[in-house]
């Protein structure tokens, strides 16, 4: 049996995940649903950085420490970096769709949506 | 009754992912152990390569700028969707109700405390967005924190301010030279023969602000570009009080 902190980063961004998807599955409320969408995807987040941490590393930032000093992965915190940024871009993309949802259909739930029409 | 069989439904389904993702997890290696070559290879090489002290900030907008390219246009795209959707039809009557007035005088405490939090946040972030090759920043950081100042303002109630510094095509032309001088900056390098978006600029002392070459030019870029895009978004949310009118139904 593997010491428990072994995993635990992996099972807490798969917990995030399944807490996201319950959200978006018992969503009745919009906004609801795209805080969730937001939820599911920080669980990425932890995914990644928990790959790329090690025990004792230093930041990946030389300005203090000499060359050649071991540090954490720097390439997943670069990945992270640009997705925090779109990724608040995105939920406002998707809160200006509910509120134009809002104003052609009259309802924010997703159940309610019927303004699809062949 | 649907949404119980949907909810049911999930739970099963969930609780199968949920228990072959633990069982995957716990044979991987363990946490803490980092052991891939890549990110050692470009922590050890990213100094002395490009003269950048930031490692996740030479693999940003350097190792990885064609990546980075990418996703500061999903960003574009984003912001330029917000944009269309919350726009004005041109048909659209609106109703003036009046543009919110700024009550006077403002609180004492308010007025006191947010001035000079307004002032440090400009500077903070300049210096963020500036010193992204040496210490951690960079352009994404520093467009979050200088798209903060007009909020500051609208917090302290100064609505007539924030008017003024969201003005629309001034804002909008920020964002897209942003993008645009990125992608420039990526062509600048093929008609010096090299390939996209290489490194082309004088790399300068290890250390010094001006240094890295074309690393600290595109986070820059990306610092106005990201700005301009957090205005935009704010302004299409708060367009009925900023103009004062609202759409007559």
């Amino acid at each position: 049996m593997p010491n428990t902190l072994h995993f635990l980063p992996y099972f807490v961004s798969g917990w995030l995940f399944f807490c996201g998807l319950y959200g978006l599955v018992s969503s009745r409320h919009l906004v609801h649903s795209v805080m969730c969408l937001a939820v599911l995807q920080s669980s990425t987040y932890i995914l990644l950085l928990g790959v790329g941490y090690r025990v004792g590393g230093a930041a990946p930032i030389f300005a203090d420490i000499p060359p050649g000093t071991v540090t954490v992965d720097p390439i997943v915190q670069a990945l992270m970096l640009t997705d925090v940024v779109v990724e608040a871009v995105v939920v406002a993309l998707l809160l200006a769709m509910v509120v134009k949802a809002h104003e052609k259909s009259g309802t924010v739930s997703p159940d309610e949506l019927r303004t699809l029409r062949g | 009754m649907r949404e119980k069989v949907r909810t049911r439904v999930f739970f099963i389904f969930g609780g199968i992912f949920l228990f072959f993702f633990c069982y995957s997890a716990i044979d991987l290696p363990p946490w803490g152990s980092y052991r891939g070559p890549y990110g050692d290879v470009i922590a050890r090489v990213s100094v002395y390569e490009r003269h950048a002290t930031d490692s996740v900030n030479a693999i940003n907008y350097d190792y990885r700028a064609f990546d980075t390219l990418g996703e500061e246009f999903i960003l574009f795209a984003a912001v330029l969707g917000v944009m269309m959707l919350l726009r004005r039809d041109e048909d659209e009557t609106t109703r003036n109700v009046g543009k919110v007035e700024d009550r006077h005088p403002l609180s004492t405490t308010v007025r006191t405390t947010a001035m000079p939090a307004i002032a440090l946040t400009v500077v903070f972030g300049f210096y963020i967005g500036l010193h992204g090759q040496l210490t951690p920043g960079g352009g994404f950081q520093a467009g979050v924190i200088l798209a903060s100042v007009p909020f500051l303002l609208y917090v302290c109630e100064n609505t007539e301010s924030f008017r003024r510094i969201t003005s629309h095509t001034t804002v909008e032309a920020i964002d897209a030279l942003g993008a645009g001088s990125y992608a420039l900056i990526g062509l600048a390098s093929l008609v010096l023969g090299m390939p996209f978006l290489s490194n082309f600029l004088p790399l300068g002392t290890t250390g010094n602000v001006f240094s890295s070459g074309t690393i600290a030019l595109i986070s820059a870029c990306i610092g106005f570009e990201v700005t301009a895009a957090f205005l935009l978004v704010g302004y299409a949310y708060l367009e009925e009080i900023i103009t004062g009118e609202i759409p007559e139904d």
